[in-house]
């Protein structure tokens, strides 16, 4: 094991014939903090997919903590994108956040003592703990991100990844959830994926720009070239200068 | 109806009528929950295709009932996961070949075909001691599956993908599942026969969807309804001198209406305090 969290080399991926990635190259050592932007249908979730095993390269090599892609599957932690399930299912903050343990907890089995625990734990770092009997659909958007993000860290995992993860979360809500993930990212490497740039600028270490092809230079420096190359069209820089004068100082004036 | 109880028949249509509860209220809450209705009605019109094979073949035609409608299960679930045909197109075709074949094996079948009609529409009061033993015996698959694999299947109905990453074998799972839906088919045919057998796997879970948001309670609560449901419209059906697997069904249709008029009354209400 070379210590790298993730190597992707020259990795594409076609859907009928059409190529979605091309030629991918990217690594992320301990504790990094990738954020990817890029248009929607750049290929963003099928990049994480990818790195979750539920993809299948065309061509390309992929290592994900030193092993092949799913065999690595219960050391991340995936945050889906919100939309992509029924908010109205009949199901418990709990029983979502244990679900994260149902690999560990085994086929057939119930919950051990220590599934539990662990779901108490990653409920209690999300501070969501005083909801947990809650029917997950009577949440806000924030509020269910965040049992999402629990039910991903259930596991104890070594890579988080988070796909779209602002985009449910109300303005006044981001400040705290950009809280949450500065403290995650203590524990974990992260990639986070958005089209949101000031999304993606706020707290993390590394960024990359995705539309097929990847512009990467492992730092957090973006040219305007790399946006323009990825967007295909001029995009102008409106998220530069914010990260360092976030929303949380920001007073609110209610002037309605 | 008290009186009615010393007859063999009616006691045996009691029991017929719990055991479907039991699966129709286990089974149809993933139904609901899943929004599979249609995979399971096109599972219960092709496994008409089984009924008529085995009418063809002069054995049960319970038994070709069951090997049909696992078949087309599975042939519902491969072709809409394994290829790019659209999931309802695979339900449509299937639904209809199965229908297609049990006519065709009817026709070829020397004779007049005795029972026919209580395959289609049902007849609770013709359930036979040997019909009984089947449904136990499915209704105990249905549920030890149930119970064995309660977190894997919550797990799927919520979020699939999620599961997949966290190391449930969903695709399988998925199978299994669209099987035990085949299996309750095959438990209900007999109370309320093939084309009929979509209400009971709908009806009571969605009834008592309106009164919980947890997914055991909303099977006992099921399994409750389609009791009130079987007993119900088997009386009332006695005492008017109706089709026994109609009146079941009308009966829960007019539970769930009734369940649907309560509920939207009480979120009024909550609203207005």
């Amino acid at each position: 094991m070379t210590g790298k969290i993730i190597e992707l080399e020259d990795v594409w991926v076609h859907y009928d014939g059409m190529p979605i990635l091309e030629g991918i190259n990217l690594s992320l050592n301990q504790n990094d903090f990738l954020g990817i932007i890029g248009p929607n249908g750049g290929g963003k979730t099928t990049l994480l997919k990818v790195i979750l095993g539920l993809v299948k390269p065309s061509r390309g090599k992929v290592l994900v903590l030193g092993h092949i892609p799913g065999e690595s599957r219960k050391l991340l932690g995936y945050v889906p994108q919100y939309s992509l399930f029924d908010h109205d299912f009949p199901i418990s903050v709990w029983e979502v956040v244990l679900m994260g343990r149902s690999g560990q907890a085994g086929l057939f089995r119930r919950y051990s003592k220590e599934d539990k625990e662990k779901a108490l734990q990653a409920l209690e770092m999300v501070e969501m703990l005083d909801y947990k009997e809650r029917q997950i659909g009577k949440l806000s958007g924030g509020e269910q991100q965040r049992v999402f993000i629990a039910r991903a860290l259930t596991t104890e995992p070594m890579l988080l990844l988070l796909d779209e993860p602002t985009a449910s979360i109300d303005t006044p809500m981001q400040a705290g959830f950009y809280e949450l993930l500065e403290r995650l990212k203590q524990r974990m490497a992260i990639i986070l994926v958005s089209h949101d740039i000031g999304a993606v600028s706020v707290c993390v270490d590394k960024i990359a720009c995705l539309n097929h092809r990847l512009f990467y230079h492992n730092s957090r420096e973006i040219s305007a070239e790399d946006i323009e190359a990825a967007y295909q069209c001029p995009v102008e820089l409106i998220a530069h200068g914010v990260p360092h004068r976030v929303l949380k100082e920001h007073p609110r004036d209610r002037s309605l | 109806m008290i009186d009615a109880l010393q007859y063999e028949f009616v006691r045996n249509a009691l029991i017929a009528g719990l055991l479907a509860s039991i699966a129709c209220g286990v089974i149809g809450v993933y139904v609901v929950v899943n929004r599979i209705v249609f995979i399971s009605g096109g599972i219960a019109h092709a496994s008409f295709g089984g009924i008529g094979l085995g009418y063809f073949l002069g054995i049960n035609p319970i038994l070709g009932a069951v090997l049909f409608s696992l078949a087309s299960a599975l042939g519902i679930g491969v072709l809409s996961k394994r290829t790019k045909l659209a999931e309802d197109i695979a339900i449509g075709v299937l639904w209809a070949i199965g229908m297609a074949l049990g006519i065709i094996f009817i026709g070829l079948t020397p004779g007049y075909a005795p029972d026919l009609f209580s395959y289609l529409f049902g007849d609770i009061l013709l359930v036979s001691h040997s019909d009984i033993i089947m449904m136990l015996i499915l209704d105990v698959v249905i549920v030890s599956a149930v119970s064995l694999l309660y977190k894997e299947f919550l797990a799927l109905s919520f979020d699939e993908e999620f599961g997949t990453v966290v190391g449930i074998p969903a695709e399988r799972l998925y199978y299994l599942l669209l099987c035990l839906i085949a299996l309750s088919v095959v438990v209900l045919i007999k109370v309320v026969g093939v084309i009929l057998v979509i209400a009971l796997l709908t009806i009571p879970a969605a009834t008592s969807r309106q009164f919980t948001h947890n997914l055991k309670k909303m099977m006992l609560l099921s399994v409750l309804f389609g009791v009130i449901c079987a007993v119900g419209g088997l009386w009332l059906s006695y005492e008017l001198d109706l089709a026994s697997g109609a009146t079941i069904v009308l009966v829960s249709g007019v539970l769930f209406l009734v369940s649907l008029a309560f509920s939207r009354l009480r979120r009024r209400r909550r609203q207005g305090v």
